[in-house]
């Protein structure tokens, strides 16, 4: 599976990728604030540095400076790991992500991804529900009322729309006939990219991935106008940080597992640019993340809930049935 | 009921924000115009002749609801006349920690010895510094400036004022 790749070359790989993604979540929320700030007719950050470019590093600054403060009734074990947990599930989902086509570098050849794993769309989604963990022992372990019920709120949110994410991605993998991402994007690369035929999954995949990284209009975990922080209430400085660059991390690594799954990672519709496109295509991902926070209201829990399980499941349900239908028909 | 084709009017609008001019004005380097009336950091005045206004009758003192005004009053005499009554302020001082601007002090002043001027930028690192002393309080006479470009108060002219 690793073609003739020596252990040692994906270790650096794994280093390389591990802070792109951070330096990218950092540029993330840069740019999510400078976006929703010119959206509102506002400037957003414009002091640290050119253009507020050195934002983010004087916010982690302060963040790691900050009194790693916890609450007398805590169970200190368990706070202490939630944050980690999260932050560790988050960052380990994009080592199956494939963001380019392998090279041949001296006499070794590189993979484009850091494991090639047969079943990584499995591995991604059974990452995915290990994070939730972190958002439910993170609330229970502080010992605080207004943690617990938002964690049982964050754990309602997500493990409803887990169930549509999974399902609406199984008409990419019949599709693709293989759970392994680098087949699927070699698919499309040989056929058809397959957001064109799997417009609804492509969709219903979109608006879950926007409630499983609980970023507006589904942010009822935090709803930060109208509740107490949810399940992350008794966090503060880095250890806060750490939930907070999760979720970031998590829509990244979503973002990019739709370029994946639906505009065919590192191809291009023209040009062999590589990476390039791939990263590329998660900025314009994000971007559309952001844009979508600027424009719709949070909605209601009940909405919430009948959208997840009455609209999103059912399409993604009748979307893979109608696919797998025509994929034994075609064949 | 959910209205799908609004939604997507909502994104062109905010789509169109990104390519106008922020409307962000940015303090530092560009103070907003205070409005005419505006109650900032207190002044006390002098007369042309040089002797203080203020006769140290306390009045103000009385009248301030946050009881931030100290007073301690002194007779005039020949060889040392400060104030154009019978008495002076000896100490004047006024606690900006606890004034609210309400401008009682300004009213209840018989010789508009006290007013309060246009300043608001009396932030500090320490209590003690809030504390301003008759010096501080006496320093320059304030100039009041009218409105130069009524175009940049946004906030509407009330009704009473253009229906009477």
């Amino acid at each position: 599976m690793n073609n003739g790749e020596p252990w040692w070359i994906s270790l650096i790989k794994a280093g390389i990728i591990v802070n792109l993604v951070m330096l990218a979540f950092a540029y993330t929320t840069w740019l999510e604030r400078k976006l929703l700030g010119r959206m509102q007719l506002r400037y957003g950050p414009n002091r640290a540095g050119p253009f507020g470019l050195l934002q983010p590093i004087a916010d982690l600054i302060k963040l790691i400076r900050k009194e790693s403060f916890f609450p007398v009734a805590a169970r200190d074990s368990l706070y202490i790991a939630a944050p980690v947990i999260a932050m560790f599930t988050a960052l380990a989902a994009f080592a199956v992500i494939p963001f380019g086509a392998g090279w041949q570098i001296w006499h070794y050849h590189v993979n484009g991804e850091i494991a090639n794993v047969s079943i990584g769309l499995i591995l991604l989604f059974a990452l995915g529900s290990v994070g939730v963990y972190g958002a439910i022992i993170g609330g229970w372990a502080s010992e605080s009322k207004y943690s617990l019920l938002g964690s049982m709120r964050t754990c309602a949110q997500l493990v409803s729309y887990e169930v549509s994410l999974a399902l609406s991605v199984l008409g990419v993998v019949l599709m693709g006939q293989s759970l392994n991402l680098v087949e699927i994007v070699n698919k499309q690369g040989a056929t058809i990219w397959f957001f064109i035929p799997q417009l609804a999954g492509m969709l219903v995949f979109f608006f879950a991935v926007i409630a499983e990284t609980s970023r507006p209009p589904f942010d009822l975990p935090e709803a930060d106008t109208e509740l107490v922080a949810g399940y992350h209430t008794e966090y503060g400085g880095m250890r806060w940080g750490l939930f907070q660059t999760a979720e970031y991390v998590n829509m990244i690594t979503l973002s990019a597992l739709a370029v994946t799954l639906f505009f065919a990672g590192w191809h291009g519709p023209w040009a062999p640019l590589g990476p390039l496109w791939f990263v590329l295509k998660v900025f314009i991902l994000v971007s559309i993340f952001i844009w979508i926070r600027a424009s719709v209201p949070r909605l209601r829990y009940d909405q919430l809930m009948r959208f997840g399980w009455k609209v999103l499941l059912p399409v993604a349900t009748i979307n893979a049935v109608i696919t797998a239908l025509l994929v034994v028909w075609v064949h | 009921m959910p209205q799908p084709l609004d939604t997507v009017k909502g994104f062109a609008v905010t789509f169109r924000q990104l390519f106008k001019k922020p409307i962000t004005q940015q303090y530092p380097e560009y103070k907003r115009p205070v409005y005419p009336r505006f109650r900032g950091r207190h002044r006390l005045h002098v007369h042309e002749n040089g002797l203080e206004k203020c006769v140290g009758c306390s009045l103000c003192a009385a009248a301030c609801p946050a009881d931030c005004i100290r007073v301690v009053a002194a007779e005039n005499t020949p060889e040392n006349r400060v104030s154009a009554g019978e008495r002076y302020a000896r100490i004047y001082e006024i606690n900006m920690s606890r004034c609210i601007f309400c401008g009682y002090c300004e009213l209840a002043c018989p010789f508009d010895a006290i007013t309060l001027g246009n300043e608001f930028e009396i932030s500090e690192y320490s209590r003690d510094d809030l504390i301003y002393t008759k010096d501080m309080l006496l320093a320059e006479p304030i100039k009041r400036v009218p409105v130069a470009d009524p175009d940049l108060y946004d906030t509407p002219i009330p009704y009473y004022e253009t229906h009477s």
